[in-house]
């Protein structure tokens, strides 16, 4: 009865789990991909463990009924289907890998009547800075866009190695000093979500996570206004205070943003007039 | 004078670090007490440190390797205590303590516990079966067991003096790096790796040499065991993966110590490079562990299910595919490091096409128990676990090499619990198989299957408890090596994750029993007859343990079951008329000198003490020359002692009919 209830309970949950319950087209796209990939593998998976307790119980030991052939050892039909079964899942699975693999390219904008919202990301420790080049904000911990309207996202990091993680819209990528990677994402309704960084960076990590807002067009005009209104600035005299090692950081905002201060921080790794620094994929 | 290394280098920053030291320092000191009372340091010296036995040697990697896995165990007991308790900033580690631990578990259970209970398994094994009396190299395969433990002893000296890296057991710069971790814990990481990989190379040179120089007359390539096969593919991987590993971390070293750019974020490094050098070596490296434990699978099935392996050829193809292919898949580690489509997808499809010959392994071990009489020994159940539990994973494995996929679940522990569903099913049951089924040929009693049925039932209920959470909480999307968390959903199945390490726990304990039980009654299971299983291949021709040469007469090959054929003959306990004389290679301090002495450079190293860097190195050196300059490396068993050794042996059989 107690784990009927546990079963139950945890069903429930899971059922809300991020990467069950995706919020936009992108996040949708991979976590079907993980069910068709899933349901495939089962044709193999199943009957392998079936098969595997059922040849166990059936030829015991004790079991002196059941056939025993000490010497037989080889047949060329099923040495043939042994290969060929896994070989075609694998192609089912190749082909469906290949096509998925291209359309769902983060680099790729998504394809939409709506122009795209950019957003730049700053990955510091230990936190996430938000800069909107359109509106000329900037928010440290807080992800806002409308929803509805696919997200370009353009993301960096000013210290080691992050992971920008979004499970419901976009999954992840990561975040890397002098270079740019990029994710889309597009939430389909308002509604908050969670996001973080998934790459283990020192000590403040575990509180390194992020609120993620899809808004009514509306309420983010609204917010934009709100932003606006805060006394504090970005810009190169600001943003050292800001990017030092800092835990928890409660959502903040900065009403003025320096234009180029995204580029600065990926050029400042890049100074030193390496003539082959690491091409960058834009 | 002492380089950084201070008095506040000792761990009294925690109590729990404390603890630990205390634990490792109590341990040490308890064995040396026991010895002492034993009076066995002579017998410890003369007849296992300076051994180059590959049958003693093989049994010492097995030791360390045991004791490691207490050790890595320890940690993973100790981050699934504070997962569990970690709500809202709860629990009792602090993030600089939890960090050590992750980062520790993963370097010991790899390269300290994995590691050598492979070599440990190749070394008693691999001769035996190819019918030969030593490795090729006997003094080269004791270097490379000291250089491991010496590797091992630094991990564990960090524990006492400094700290162990933060940076998790992949050291990915920059978080590596001098600017971000000035400490000494990722130097300890790096020296470790860097002296242990030296003996890794050594050992996959050693069992190439052996393998394809050293077998019985008859035994060709299509004649070998399976076991044979997969440690000669796993040798070769290697000797050609562990180069780039040592060059990852050498050149981490330089970034470092001498204020090089390689991996930095700025004048021109590049972290990129590091993480491909890195997973070059690391996905090879998979199968290094894995081949090995597949081949013991091969045989363990095949003996206890009283049947010809099904499908040879095809096993050895599928062998030979997966190591070729290993080398072509290293990508799929870092899809979301920002590769184009066209890249991604290339690893992809690579990663789905090592599926195939490891499903036709899978489908040969199935058809080998069909029609088959099976016995539930340890062995086989850990099979038949394995089976089971391992095509769980390996669909979990399909699902992550998809990229896109892969954007949804890398890096939370939807990954952690693949991982392990790979290597502890795949890996350590294979070696536990291995272990338990040659158990009475390494020391001629019988290894007690009531607690090994135990220790069997406990692990995998235990892993099922522990990594089905951890799957479940990756879709819900929680990252790995988290030290506190703010979901309360998560909370519950960390504690069924928590139980079932404790679960595990008794498994190991059913281990320990099973050891204490079998000592003490081994007087009356003594193996009398060398083969207790009915065994098929060459190992169990000899007695159990084997003499210091392992066969009076090397044996001539004429089948795939070498051993069964001659049982079948009717010759397989035929004397031979006369015995001859045998070169046995002789006992020598130089590797155990070796393995201290780098472990003293490697230290020093950590600690920037350069004279003793400079020091260790010329004893080091030096230990080379004398011993490369020295042509008495051999000594003679007269005709006379190994008749008298094979009597002993002959009465021996006799007495069991």
């Amino acid at each position: 009865m107690a784990a009927g209830f546990a079963l139950l309970t945890g069903a429930c949950d899971l059922k809300r789990a991020a990467v069950i319950d995706p919020k936009g087209p992108i996040a949708l796209a991979e976590r079907n991909l993980l069910f068709d990939a899933f349901c495939v593998m089962m044709i193999v998976i199943v009957p392998v463990i079936v098969l595997t307790l059922w040849f166990a119980y059936r030829y015991r030991a004790s079991n002196t009924k059941a056939a025993y052939t000490p010497t037989w050892a080889n047949s060329v039909g099923i040495d043939a289907i042994t290969w060929l079964i896994p070989a075609i899942i694998v192609i089912a699975v190749a082909v469906l890998l290949w096509r998925s693999t291209h359309r769902l390219d983060p680099y790729r904008p998504l394809e939409s009547k709506e122009a795209p919202f950019d957003v730049q990301v700053v990955a510091q420790d230990w936190k996430w800075l938000f800069i909107y080049p359109e509106q000329g904000i900037a928010v440290v911990n807080q992800l806002a866009f409308p929803a509805g309207r696919p997200v370009s996202l353009r993301i960096t990091s000013d210290t080691v190695m992050n992971s920008f993680y979004v499970p419901q819209l976009a999954g992840q990528i990561y975040a890397m000093a002098g270079m740019q990677t990029r994710l889309q994402m597009l939430a389909d309704q308002p509604g908050t979500f969670v996001g973080r960084n998934s790459q283990y960076s020192g000590g403040g990590y575990s509180d390194q996570h992020f609120e993620v807002q899809a808004m009514s067009p509306a309420d983010f005009d609204a917010w934009v206004a709100r932003a606006k209104q805060g006394a504090m600035r970005l810009d190169a005299t600001t943003y050292p205070a800001l990017a030092a090692k800092s835990r928890a950081n409660p959502i903040t905002y900065y009403s003025t943003v320096e234009p180029r201060l995204f580029d600065s921080i990926i050029d400042k790794y890049r100074h030193s007039g390496h003539a082959h620094a690491a091409p960058v994929r834009r | 004078m002492f380089g950084k290394l201070t008095i506040d280098a000792l761990p009294f920053y925690s109590p729990i670090a404390a603890g630990g030291a205390a634990v490792t320092v109590g341990g040490a000191l308890l064995v040396a007490i026991v010895l002492t009372w034993l009076r066995a340091w002579k017998y410890l010296w003369t007849d296992w440190l300076t051994s180059v036995d590959h049958k003693r040697i093989g049994i010492m990697y097995i030791v360390l390797a045991l004791i490691m896995l207490l050790r890595g165990f320890v940690d993973a007991l100790m981050m699934r205590a504070q997962q569990a308790m970690a709500l809202n900033a709860g629990g009792y580690l602090p993030p600089e303590h939890f960090d050590q631990i992750f980062s520790s578990h993963g370097t010991i259970m790899i390269f300290f516990m994995a590691m050598p209970f492979m070599t440990g398994l190749m070394n008693v094994i691999v001769p035996l079966q190819i019918g030969t009396r030593d490795v090729a190299f006997p003094w080269l395969n004791a270097v490379s067991l000291w250089l491991s433990a010496a590797g091992a002893a630094l991990v564990m000296v960090s524990l006492v003096i400094g700290k162990f890296s933060t940076a998790g057991w992949t050291g990915y710069p920059p978080y590596s790096g001098i600017e971000y971790n000035p400490g000494v814990g990722v130097d300890y990481w790096i020296w470790a790796i860097l002296i242990s990989g030296v003996g890794s190379t050594l050992s996959g040179i050693n069992f190439i040499v052996t393998i394809l120089k050293r077998r019985a007359p008859g035994m060709t390539l299509m004649r070998m065991t399976p076991f044979v096969w997969t440690a000669l593919v796993a040798s070769v991987l290697m000797a050609f993966a562990f180069p780039a590993i040592t060059v990852a971390c050498g050149l981490l070293a330089l970034d470092r110590l001498a204020g090089m750019h390689f991996f930095t974020n700025a004048h021109g490094g590049n972290m990129m490079n590091y993480v491909n050098l890195f997973w070059i070596w690391g996905h090879p490296e998979v199968y290094i562990l894995i081949l090995p434990a597949f081949g013991i699978f091969s045989e363990v099935v095949s003996t206890f299910s009283r049947k010809r392996l099904f499908g040879y050829e095809s096993l050895v193809y599928a062998t030979a595919a997966i190591g070729i292919l290993s080398f072509t898949v290293w990508l799929h580690h870092f899809f979301t490091m920002g590769s184009s489509a066209g890249v991604n997808a290339f690893f992809g499809v690579m990663t789905m096409i090592i599926a195939v010959p490891t499903g036709v392994k899978v489908f040969n071990w199935l058809l080998t128990m069909y029609r088959g009489r099976i016995d539930f020994h340890p062995s086989m159940m850990w099979s038949i676990g394995f089976i089971v539990t391992f095509v769980i994973g390996g669909m979990t494995g399909v699902l992550l090499a998809i990229p896109p996929a892969d954007f949804l679940m890398h890096n939370t522990t939807f990954l952690v619990a693949h991982f392990h569903n790979m290597i502890i099913p795949g890996v350590l049951f294979g070696y536990l198989a291995g272990y338990m089924y040659w158990f009475p040929k390494a020391f001629g009693f019988a290894f007690n299957r009531g607690w090994g049925l135990g220790a069997f039932w406990c692990w995998i209920i235990g892993f099922y408890l522990a990594f089905m959470p951890l799957y479940l909480l990756g879709l819900k999307g929680m990252p790995r090596r988290m030290e506190t968390y703010n979901d309360p959903t998560w909370q519950p199945y960390l504690l069924v994750a928590a139980s079932g390490a404790l679960v595990v726990l008794c498994g190991i304990g059913c281990m320990v029993m099973q050891l204490y039980v079998s000592i003490r009654d081994r007087a009356r299971t003594r193996d009398l007859t060398g083969d207790p299983f009915d065994g098929r291949t060459l190992e169990w021709s000899t007695s159990s343990p084997p003499p210091p040469y392992n066969f009076a007469v090397i044996p001539t090959v004429s089948d795939r079951e070498a051993f069964l054929e001659m049982k079948e003959k009717g010759v397989a306990y035929r004397r031979p008329a006369a015995y001859e004389p045998i070169r046995i290679p002789s006992n020598t301090p130089i590797g155990v000198i070796l393995g201290a002495f780098g472990f003293v450079l490697g230290f020093a190293m950590v600690w920037h003490i350069w004279w003793l860097v400079l020091a260790s190195g010329l004893v080091m050196f030096a230990a080379v020359i004398v011993r490369s300059s020295n042509d008495d490396q051999e000594f003679t068993l007269s005709a006379a002692e190994v008749k008298a050794i094979e009597d002993q042996r002959y009465r021996q059989l006799g007495s069991r009919s």
